[in-house]
């Protein structure tokens, strides 16, 4: 176990470590930081009635207002949850009914855990769901689609905007996790067409422990997952979090779109590929700050404790519930066999820093080398 | 005594006395969360690399401070949003597993003067077959045990009954129901919200099963909470939500590093401090209600005041309705009950429970005193108070 103060001291470094592991958690903006502090320091329940209550009511209607403007919703229509496994199962529970629930191969945990009584749709090569497939099982009857907007392992992008015409053809409804496309790029759940969107603070550059749900004026929501105390109109019991829903939309509108990752992004892909890494979920439209790269015979879990090591963190796949070093149930449903279990994700921040690539790229064939020696010899000599 | 939490020499304007609302964040506790807010911004699950091994060892410190605070053992405690949360999962997560493993108990009893998401879990049980059973209470605010007894004739799945209440602060004897409870072989929930840090809690003592806990009570952050979860012999729940599988796949969900570094600190400043903080915030109490009492007779107070934790008083005033006073006094922060969804100003259901007409509790008051509460602010709080009642606007 690395005690906390050993990390401090490392830290300390002069930019010893780059932290590529951004679809994990994204480093809280500054912007964010502010707002929480400010928040932190206001005592008052927003349900409460004196004048220290309607202070934090204050703070979260604006925040409210702010996630509804540029996530194409109304203020309305947007509930605040603890996060964005809570969303999911929101989502899930108020918009089910008596619908047939049909998820996407490649969903996060959260929408994967109702996988037991779900039809799976199946995804290509990159990762992209077929909606040939999706159309077939829509005429079968009433149905509630979970598809996700970018993937968190390999940055894949589905084709939202048509499955939710797809679904809205069918009568079908559409929940769509955009946790890793929201403040990544445009995201907005009115120009999707979809009917929920479920979106998580600290995955872009606000504080853990925030989520929104957000619903269209048409989305058929029926009950809430968590009762009591009234509060979000009733859509979800308990005190609002009120700090970290100041810093989420305070990083919301800070979050501009990672153009400027793509090229880093494409520079350490490029750095893996030589040492014969594959890239998983190549040739889809993917999110410009994530890779996915197999490298073929070398188990995922000895990669990122090897670029730990250099420096580098990185990971095998999803955080979550950590330890379980599994093969990637994302990756597997793409096809891609036993490299599902030697891929790493690396995904960079908001604040990655122009080195990071070329650092990347020396730790990552100095872990090739140590870890493949024959074959990364050979790379390296061509 | 902490030097934050030296009192002023003029009364804080406005004068907060609405600390069963919320409590102001501890400084301490914010000096406590800041670094996780900034440099160390690792997931606590991404154990693979030190960012993440040093939010997960943080963590497990603040599970360590909570659980040594109400009695339990780190194992026993997860993290969840708050306690609204953590209702929800003991109540409807203890019903729900039972009902899919076979079990036949449908029986489920709670009081009258419950939190409002204990009751609503219980109703939304009672859409799903199980029986709800709701207990009153006497005058005093205090659970029969007699009448728990009784009810626990129908072979019953949990009792959930609330450590302290949110509107008047009566305690209820958590130890002695939970007995009764356990002798018919029954689980036995408790929300400890009001509870924790304002009276000694012992979890593994009281036999209790389940206990939720608010982290924004305690002087901690808003968006954090617990559920203590019994190991021996181990309480099996349902989760409320799944994905993820953090918290032993009873809350899945990335933990909240900095809020839960926050709730911890704010545990072990509540394990240090409570004695003292108790005593002062009694001392406090006493001043304004014997100030009150002498100026304003016909004064009543709603519920038991031997039974009752420090800081609260829940008083019925004879001469003027509580949207009165407070419109009065506007510099005052008090409530008319639990803050939840505000706005609706209706006579509590918790003080129309203890016996009071809708009339009388429309002129009821509840004064919470916390720990940044000076004897300044007290004593601005009563010539306010007694002013306004007499029909005066308290200018600001």
């Amino acid at each position: 176990m690395v005690s906390t103060l050993a990390w401090q001291n490392r830290s300390q470094g002069s930019g010893g470590r780059h932290y590529l592991d951004a679809n994990a958690s994204e480093p809280l903006r500054p912007e964010a930081r502010a707002a929480v502090l400010v928040a932190l320091g206001v005592t008052g329940n927003p349900s409460s009635v004196h004048g220290e209550g309607r202070n934090a009511r204050r703070i979260l209607e604006d925040a409210r207002e702010t996630l509804a403007m540029r996530f194409g919703a109304r203020p309305e229509r947007l509930v605040f949850t603890s996060g964005a496994t809570e969303a999911n199962a929101f989502a899930l529970h108020a918009l089910r009914g008596a619908r047939r629930l049909i998820i996407g191969a490649t969903e996060h945990d959260s929408i994967r855990a109702h996988a037991r009584d779900a039809t799976v749709l199946t995804a290509d090569r990159r990762g992209v769901a077929e909606l040939d497939a999706l159309e077939s099982i829509l005429r079968q009857g009433p149905a509630l689609v979970a598809l996700m907007l970018a993937n968190n392992e390999t940055g894949t992008l589905q084709p939202i905007a048509e499955t939710a015409a797809l679904c809205r053809r069918y009568g079908a409804i559409l929940h769509v996790d955009a946790v890793q496309a929201a403040g990544r790029l445009p995201v907005e759940l009115d120009a999707l067409g979809a009917h929920s969107l479920a979106l998580s603070s600290h995955k872009l550059g606000g504080p853990l422990g925030a989520g929104a749900l957000m619903l269209s004026s048409d989305a058929p929501a029926e009950r809430p997952l968590i009762t009591g105390g009234g509060q979000e109109r009733g859509w979800r019991g308990g005190t609002p979090a009120l700090p970290a829903i100041a810093g989420f939309a305070a990083a919301v509108a800070a979050a501009v779109d990672a153009d400027r990752l793509a090229t880093l992004r494409d520079a350490i892909e490029q750095a893996a590929v030589r040492q014969g890494a594959i890239v998983c979920g190549f040739g889809a439209e993917r999110l410009a700050n994530t890779t996915c790269l197999a490298l073929p015979g070398v188990r995922a879990d000895a990669q990122v404790i090897a670029l730990d090591l250099e420096g580098i963190a990185v990971s095998a796949g999803a955080a979550c519930s950590s330890g379980k070093v599994a093969a990637s149930h994302v990756l597997t449903a793409m096809g891609l066999g036993a490299l599902a279990g030697q891929a790493i994700r690396v995904s960079l921040p908001w604040n990655a820093e122009s080195d990071c690539a070329q650092a990347f790229a020396t730790a990552y064939a100095r872990m090739a080398a140590r870890l493949r020696p024959a074959l990364a010899g050979a790379a390296a000599g061509a | 005594m902490p030097d934050t939490a030296l009192p002023p020499a003029r009364p804080n304007r406005p004068v907060y006395l609405d600390n069963q609302a919320t409590t102001r964040c501890d400084p301490r506790v914010a000096t406590a969360m800041l670094p996780w807010f900034t440099e160390q911004y690792g997931n606590p699950h991404s154990v693979e690399h030190v960012m993440g091994l040093a939010a997960e060892e943080a963590v497990e410190q603040a599970r360590t401070q909570l659980a040594a605070l109400i009695g339990a053992d780190a194992k026993e405690i997860v993290f969840t949003s708050g306690a609204t949360e953590s209702n929800n999962v003991a109540i409807k997560g203890a019903a729900r597993y039972a009902a899919r493993t076979g079990g036949t108990r449908r029986r489920i009893v709670t009081v009258a003067t419950e939190h409002k998401c204990v009751l609503e879990s219980v109703a939304d049980l009672a859409e799903e077959g199980f029986e709800p059973v709701f207990l009153t209470v006497g005058a005093d605010g205090l659970v029969d045990p007699d009448a728990l007894r009784a009810a626990l004739a129908v072979p019953t799945l949990l009792v959930s009954i609330m450590t302290v209440n949110n509107e008047t602060g009566v305690v209820q004897d958590i130890a002695g129901l939970a007995a009764i409870a356990k002798a018919a072989g029954t689980l036995f929930h408790t929300d400890a919200a009001q509870a924790v840090g304002k009276i000694p809690l012992d979890a593994a003592g009281w036999r209790v099963d389940l206990l939720s806990v608010s982290g924004h009570k305690i002087y901690g952050p808003k968006g954090v909470g617990a559920l203590f979860v019994r190991r021996r012999p181990r309480v099996r729940l349902a989760p409320l939500f799944s994905g993820g599988g953090q918290e032993r796949g009873l809350r899945s969900g990335t933990l909240p590093a900095p809020l839960i570094v926050g709730l911890g600190e704010a545990c072990r400043l509540a394990a240090a401090e409570m004695e003292e903080e108790a005593r002062r915030i009694g001392e406090l109490r006493a001043r304004l209600f014997d100030r009150l009492r002498a100026e304003i007779p016909g004064l009543r107070v709603n519920g038991s005041m031997a039974a009752r934790i420090p800081g609260n008083l829940n008083l019925t005033f004879p001469a003027a309705t509580a949207a009165e006073l407070m419109a009065r006094a506007p510099e005052l922060c008090v409530s008319t009950g639990s803050a939840c969804s505000s706005a609706e100003i209706e006579p509590s259901y918790v003080l129309r429970a203890m016996g009071l007409s809708e009339e009388e509790a429309g002129r009821s008051l509840r004064i919470g005193i916390g720990r940044f509460t000076s004897p300044a602010d007290i004593d601005y709080a009563a010539a306010a108070l007694v002013a306004a009642h007499a029909g005066t606007v308290v200018p600001a």
